[in-house]
């Protein structure tokens, strides 16, 4: 999987959590999860047990709070696949 | 079983809105808990005019009182008494299917299973029975947990 693939894989696990309307193109790597993307604490466990399961890979507590932004979550998951 | 009703006593509930008597039992991965829907409950006055039956979102409150509440402060616990009673919930998603009424005066036994319990949120799978063992309400609710020294 490349890096563009794997992005555009965060986006679709993303997508369902959105709250209104937003579309795909909504979701852009400086985009806030909690602040822009109105995602609640809740659905952003949600989000990253998602991608664990999508990546194969775990994600710790201190994960969970750099993940800010899109672009952050995309940061975690490329560290943890090296 | 002192334990479990320290459970009880640290929930956040007080009459008219604790719906937790007893907890049967408790482990890592689910519990099991009773409450009897007293006839003087005051929302059976309007639910419904002259026809009392105990409202799905009172069900729904017990089923996690028990089912999310309970289990969560068995969950948090880590050995530390105080830590149990600083605990707060916020529930965040119910989904749940009714399938019976329950009448003022009944007894009703929740059973519910951790789904997951991560990064503070947990998730159960809950399901409320009568006392003839018929399956009352069923569903999952999930909620994120706060203890005390988490701020």
């Amino acid at each position: 999987m490349t890096k563009e693939e794997r992005y555009t894989k965060l986006q679709e696990i993303i997508k369902p959590y959105l709250p209104e309307d937003s579309r795909l193109e909504a979701i852009k790597p400086e985009s806030h999860l909690i602040n822009e993307l109105n995602i609640n604490s809740a659905n952003l466990v949600d989000i990253v047990l998602d991608v664990e399961d999508a990546f194969d890979i775990t994600l710790e507590n201190e994960d969970m709070d750099e993940m800010q932004t899109v672009g952050d979550a995309m940061k975690i998951i490329e560290s943890k696949l090296k | 079983m002192s334990s479990y009703a320290e459970i009880v006593k640290a929930l956040p509930y007080a009459y008219p809105f604790l719906f937790v008597d007893k907890i049967l039992s408790m482990d890592e991965e689910g519990c099991e808990g009773t409450y009897v829907f007293k006839k003087d409950l005051p929302f059976y006055q309007g639910h419904f005019k002259e026809n009392p039956v105990t409202p799905g979102v009172i069900l729904t409150e017990c089923c996690a009182q028990i089912g999310l509440v309970c289990l969560g402060l068995f969950l948090c616990r880590d050995g530390d008494p105080h830590t149990m009673k600083k605990m707060m919930v916020a529930l965040t998603s119910t989904e749940m299917e009714f399938l019976k009424p329950v009448f003022p005066g009944e007894r009703v036994r929740v059973h519910s299973e951790k789904v997951y319990f991560r990064f503070n949120k947990l998730k159960c799978k809950v399901a409320m029975f009568n006392e003839k063992d018929e399956l009352i309400c069923k569903g999952l609710i999930a909620g994120m947990l706060k203890t005390g020294s988490d701020e």
